[in-house]
């Protein structure tokens, strides 16, 4: 069921797996979707190391390679620091790359991610999220994403398996694309994500060839082969790396538009939508918001609804683009409110809160002197309950209605 | 029908994971919407593992552990002695039990109504190791009713295949047929 139907194939065709020529609905986990997806976006190199704490995507597409379904190079290397410079090299050679990791994974690539990043290659990675050494815990936490925040990487943070699925689809589309050309990071949440299983709708393989289409219509990228008259990241001694710094902010900053541009032809073409850069839930009417992110939201849009229905006036902001920040869109969906609350599931050393909030703050310093609350939650595996985040709404409430608040809860 | 949330208690290498993904698999093979993961420690043969299950008719947005089980399921008779094992358990709840035990008392006070197979002997008499999950799902199937031996069986084929596949279904058979349900 696995064969490559080379053969049938029309001349020039890409070939199509029987086990990818038709859509199909799957109870996978968010470590399949991810490989999944991965997979449907034909990457030339995958590169990874197979060792705890990494994940089952690339178990899954080294299936997939076994099994003739994925045509690509896939490099096991001998840490992840090469799988990092192996999937550099392969995007600026002009291939699409991919690769996988985890916490001390991530954070064991972190020098040769700037390098990616700084050379503009368009690789694209999944973080599952664990906490990184220090206290061995390679459970689920959101502080390796933080960790890798300045690399100049473009990091998105999704809420179940589905949009594991299809913000992978995205991101190639994303990172490839001529006006932006910087690799993206995917992020979900260890256990709570990556080992759930649901049911997800998986497109044909053609469909995902049509989405991805427009990337070969683009000018070309530089490819940099061997023998070939063209260098990158030799030098850039004082005017020449400003140059290049302030260029690859400004892709940085171009992200936020074309993000909301690539999900709006994925939903026309697959008819689902996740917001852009953020997803607002019951804000409009909205006194006070909590602003959270990944797993934590879905747990937040029952809980907001409950208190809905006792008559609490509460809305909902789900982050989904990390980096860039979307502070425009932050400050619009927060505008006016009451009292304002940020979960975060990893904390910021020098603050003394979580750093979705401090961020969050930033973004909306010029808004007055609203409540702003910090919670942090869900460190290490620690469970984000419903009674957990009712107890933050009631305090965001509290806050707003002018009595004394904490700034700064840890929970439980 | 109401939504329903299962715990699965194990140790590493009884496949509770596995059976609380094919749980999901057979509720979804009859058109639910299907939640599960599991939740443990560093990986280790032997030691406690939880994993959970939910299903429902309207989609399932929760992220969290199951705290209130309309359900538990024991693949291992020696976890009885953890105390929190039956925390949470709802009064009407069912707790589907891998035991060659007679009970002639309820394992616990909370526990009213038990579905009991000493699946581990069936499982070496059909698998050969002892792996008992595939036939606690079909115990599960028979003694609930939430999900039929038929979607069991297809759930198991989302996961296995093979000669590995018509063991399992034959574990998974057993368990149906030779489960005993008890109220105290």
């Amino acid at each position: 069921m696995c064969a490559v139907e080379k053969a049938t194939a029309p001349a020039g065709a890409l070939p199509v797996p029987g086990i990818v020529a038709q859509p199909q609905t799957r109870v996978i986990t968010g470590n399949g979707a991810a490989a999944w997806a991965a997979m449907l976006c034909r990457p030339d190199v995958v590169a990874a190391y197979p060792i705890t704490p990494q994940s089952e995507v690339i178990e899954q597409l080294a299936k997939f390679h076994a099994d003739g379904v994925l045509d690509c190079e896939y490099v096991t290397v001998e840490g992840e620091n090469s799988a990092q410079n192996v999937i550099c090299g392969a995007s600026m050679a002009g291939g699409r790359a991919f690769s996988a990791t985890s916490s001390y994974g991530l954070v064991y690539m972190y020098d040769a991610m700037f390098n990616t990043a700084g050379y503009r290659a368009p690789a694209v990675m999944i973080n599952v999220n664990r906490e990184p050494p220090g206290i061995h815990a390679v459970c689920s936490g959101q502080q390796d994403m933080i960790s890798v925040r300045d690399t100049g990487w473009v990091q998105l943070i999704v809420e179940n398996t589905q949009e594991i699925m299809d913000m992978t689809i995205m991101a190639f589309r994303l990172a490839e694309d001529h006006d932006i050309q910087l690799p993206v990071i995917v992020n979900y949440d260890g256990y709570y994500l990556s080992f759930l299983a649901e049911s997800v709708e998986i497109p044909s393989i053609t469909q995902v060839d049509d989405y991805l289409a427009p990337l070969k219509a683009q000018p070309p990228r530089p490819q940099l082969l061997p023998g070939s008259n063209l260098g990158c990241g030799s030098h850039g001694i004082g005017m020449g790396y400003v140059e290049l710094r302030k260029k690859h902010m400004a892709a940085m900053e171009r992200v936020k538009p074309k993000l909301e541009e690539v999900e709006a032809e994925f939903s026309a073409a697959f008819g689902r939508s996740y917001g852009g850069q953020i997803e607002e839930y019951r804000t409009e009417d909205a006194d006070i918001v909590l602003v959270t992110s990944g797993s934590a939201v879905g747990t937040a849009r029952t809980v907001v609804d409950a208190k809905r229905a006792e008559g609490v006036k509460v809305g909902l902001v789900k982050l989904r683009l990390y980096r860039p920040f979307p502070k425009e869109r932050i400050a619009e969906a927060l505008a006016g409110k009451k009292a304002v609350g940020v979960l975060d599931r990893s904390i910021c050393f020098g603050w003394d809160c979580g750093p979705l909030y401090m961020e969050t703050r930033a973004a909306t310093a010029g808004d007055g002197s609203a409540p702003m609350l910090s919670f942090i939650d869900g460190l290490a595996n620690m469970d984000i309950t419903q009674d957990h985040i009712a107890g933050m709404i009631d305090d965001i409430q509290a806050a707003a209605e002018g009595r004394a608040y904490q700034q700064v809860t840890w929970l439980p | 029908m109401a939504a329903k949330e299962i715990r699965f208690h194990g140790r590493g290498g009884q496949g509770a994971v596995l059976a609380a993904r094919m749980l999901a698999s057979a509720a979804a093979a009859e058109g639910k919407h299907v939640a599960s993961f599991p939740m443990y420690g560093f990986e280790r043969r032997g030691m406690p593992v939880v994993a959970f299950t939910r299903f429902s008719d309207e989609p399932i947005r929760e992220k969290t552990q199951i705290y209130t089980p309309d359900c538990l399921v024991v693949i291992d008779p020696t976890l009885l002695n953890i105390k929190t094992l039956f925390d949470g358990l709802k009064p009407d709840g069912i707790l589907i039990l891998n035991s060659p035990k007679e009970f002639p008392e309820p394992p616990h006070p909370s526990v009213k109504r038990a579905a009991i197979i000493n699946a581990t002997q069936v499982a070496l008499c059909e698998i050969g190791r002892d792996i008992p999950n595939t036939c606690l799902i079909g115990s599960l199937a028979r003694a609930t009713g939430w999900v039929s031996l038929e979607s069991v069986l297809k759930g198991l084929a989302d996961h296995l295949d093979g000669d590995l596949l018509k063991k399992n279904i034959r574990n998974a058979e057993r368990g149906y047929e030779e489960v005993q349900v008890i109220s105290w």
